[in-house]
């Protein structure tokens, strides 16, 4: 079994500061990451190959320091790493991004693609899905559970609101993971002295089939055309007295504004 | 518009008969032939692995004023419309007038007849219907490629879905589908004066800032809609009898419900629904919720959530937890609030024993009324709620159990 691992590099957004003054965002010294949930992706691409042997390829796209995620996810124990980088797919909006990394699948070839169930930073959870239309293949969404997979038959819980689901399909697939799916792993020494030297395949877009009209910005139906900061919420107020009082005071307020 | 087959190319695999929506494609002498009623959608020049089929556009900017009108999807869950599809065609409203075009609502199930007069009943001024056996579950095939079929008969200026599990799931696939944008998660929406575009604001890092987008050469404007941002759409016809047609509005002449019979092989699902598994022990629809009462390490070991389940219980409200919590097992991740978790908004959101991390906040600093109840004053927590008890837990939230009883 060939499984794909799709992992974005981010920005630790719970380290992000706005510049009071310019209303921007503050990049420097903010550390790059694996999304958090492609963490999960990964994890699990590792058990299955534990459980039922196959390969696992992680690909990225992304400016060349996403190489260093990479090397993070072959320490991990991933087989083998690919990094789609070119400047040609700057400005890529999620269907961009899905049709670039679907050229790339198309030409490594696979059974089972995973994605985390979004990325940290902007979190759509659309490329996930729009890669599986790209590609043609099913997919499954917020997948908690990879129950079995037997002679090609792929049986997995998701999550919905306020239930689960146990589907069925067949490979080719791609699924998006929750974080539920697995506990994650530590990287292990062997594996952080391989990933070192393990070599890192780069692919530009002369690499790819496809139509170039359909990278980058170009290829982005979408266009950003402002980002400004949230406002903040403003601290309200500390109860003061005795515990009955508060509870008191409490209920007032709340049957004031109509909850209770 | 013109499309043509390569012969020369063409292999004769057969990809594109299978991609078309419209079943405009046939094989005739292993070449590919496209049949008269080919909707010059594209699906199939990108299916094509020889790169046969070309399409030739219009020189210069894509002509759009075909596509009219805005489109909101109802979801179905088990037969019932979810709140948020009602919040959808309040929100689509506005979009419509200011657009002084029609809205629609687009509804998939099985057995939909008051599913529909409801729709109508708030204000839409038709209900595109698909109602179907097939159609009783969600299942995203279908929906991706009967949405599809839809989009690409009525052309639609708008589209808005649902960001929900089904909304979030399916709709990525309908954009792709459609070579067009789509705006996740959006909770700002308005129509552009000048340009008549559709502005989608989001949040984005985390929550920290907002991003608005536009989508100016494609259609439709799609955007999925975050949950109990907007405010339903109220009932304005509230004696509309089944079966009724409205008085015709806006462009589209045809008033009321419009059935759409499901198209051969639309109904089929690559993925198959074996069993719903409901949660039995506990309500863990947080994102539907009024009132979240949330516990975190504070409480200091796992029986003790048993105070958070007692106080959401005398509230009517859902459990929540900090993702500390959920990672010590104290809690089931089903119920963690933040950014690896869920985002929700509820009226009334109740932080016992949570710091507050940033990751907590991004996932429910939207809520209405915020109460903490955190022994550190000077937690991070204290900083967005509108109530802070700064107090022994253990003590605080007896007293509020007896006291909302």
């Amino acid at each position: 079994m060939k499984i794909i691992v799709c992992i974005k590099q981010v920005p630790d957004t719970t380290e992000i500061k706005i510049d009071p003054e310019t209303n921007r965002i503050i990049r420097e010294g903010v550390s790059a990451i694996i999304n958090p949930f492609d963490t999960y992706a990964l994890e699990e691409a590792i058990r299955l190959k534990e459980r039922y042997g196959g390969e696992t390829i992680v690909l990225s796209m992304g400016p060349p320091q996403a190489e260093s995620a990479l090397r993070e996810a072959l320490s991990l124990g991933m087989d083998k790493a690919i990094l789609l980088s070119d400047g040609a797919f700057a400005g890529s909006d999620t269907l961009a991004t899905s049709y670039t990394l679907g050229q790339a699948i198309k030409k490594i070839g696979f059974d089972l693609i995973i994605c985390g169930k979004e990325a940290m930073d902007g979190s759509t959870g659309q490329v996930g899905p729009e890669l599986a239309e790209t590609l043609n293949i099913p997919h499954i969404a917020y997948v908690s559970k990879i129950v079995e997979i037997k002679d090609r038959k792929f049986k997995a819980e998701r999550m919905m609101e306020d239930y689960y689901e146990i589907l069925q399909t067949t490979l080719p697939l791609l699924v998006t993971v929750t974080k539920e799916i697995n506990e994650l792993r530590l990287p292990s020494l062997r594996g952080t002295i391989r990933a070192k030297k393990e070599e890192i395949t780069r692919w530009s877009a002369s690499d790819l089939e496809g139509k170039k009209e359909r990278f980058g910005a170009d290829g982005s139906p979408t266009r950003v055309i402002k980002i400004f900061h949230t406002e903040v919420r403003k601290s309200g107020i500390i109860l003061d007295g005795n515990i009955t009082e508060i509870a008191e005071r409490l209920c007032q307020e709340l049957k004031k504004q109509n909850i209770l | 518009m013109n499309i043509k087959i390569l012969n020369k190319k063409c292999n004769g695999c057969g990809l594109c008969l299978k991609s078309c929506l419209f079943d405009a494609i046939e094989l005739i002498n292993k070449k590919a032939k496209i049949k008269e009623n080919c909707n010059f959608c594209g699906v199939c020049v990108d299916a094509c692995p020889a790169e046969a089929i070309v399409l030739e556009k219009k020189a210069g900017r894509k002509d759009l004023s075909a596509y009219k009108g805005v489109w909101t999807f109802a979801e179905n869950r088990g037969g019932k419309l979810a709140k948020v599809s009602f919040e959808l065609l309040g929100e689509g409203k506005k979009l419509a007038t200011s657009l002084g075009e029609s809205l629609s609502a687009v509804l998939f199930g099985y057995h939909t007849t008051s599913n529909c007069q409801e729709l109508l009943k708030r204000g839409a001024d038709q209900v595109y219907v698909v109602d179907d056996p097939s159609l009783k579950d969600f299942r995203d095939d279908p929906y991706v490629k009967l949405l599809s079929y839809l989009v690409s008969q009525y052309k639609p200026a708008i589209l808005l879905a649902p960001a929900t599990y089904q909304g979030r799931s399916f709709s990525p696939k309908v954009a792709a589908r459609l070579h067009t944008g789509l705006t996740a998660d959006c909770t700002g929406l308005k129509i552009d004066p000048q340009t008549k575009l559709l502005y989608q604001t989001r949040p984005t890092f985390g929550g920290n800032l907002l991003a608005t987008i536009i989508c100016e050469n494609y259609r439709p404007q799609m955007a999925t809609v975050r949950p109990k941002i907007f405010e339903e759409a109220s009932i304005i016809h509230p004696h509309l009898s089944p079966g009724a047609s409205l008085p015709s509005r806006g462009r589209n002449e045809e008033g009321g419900v419009i059935k759409v019979p499901l198209p051969k092989n639309l109904g089929k699902s690559r993925v198959n629904l074996v069993k719903i598994l409901k949660n039995k022990e506990e309500n863990i629809n947080l994102a539907d919720a009024e009132i979240i009462v949330s516990g975190g390490r504070g409480l200091g070991e796992p029986k003790k959530f048993s105070l958070i389940f007692d106080l959401a219980k005398v509230l009517g409200g859902v459990v929540g937890a900090s993702r500390a919590a959920v990672d010590s097992d104290w809690i089931p991740y089903a119920h963690q609030v933040g950014q690896t978790g869920k985002t929700v908004r509820p009226r009334l959101y109740i932080a016992c024993g949570i710091s507050g991390a940033i990751q907590h906040l991004a996932g429910m600093q939207t809520s209405e009324v915020i109460i903490a109840i955190n022994k550190d004053p000077d937690a991070p927590i204290f900083k967005v709620a509108n109530y802070g008890i700064v107090g022994d837990l253990f003590e605080v939230i007896p007293a509020l159990i007896k006291k909302f009883s």
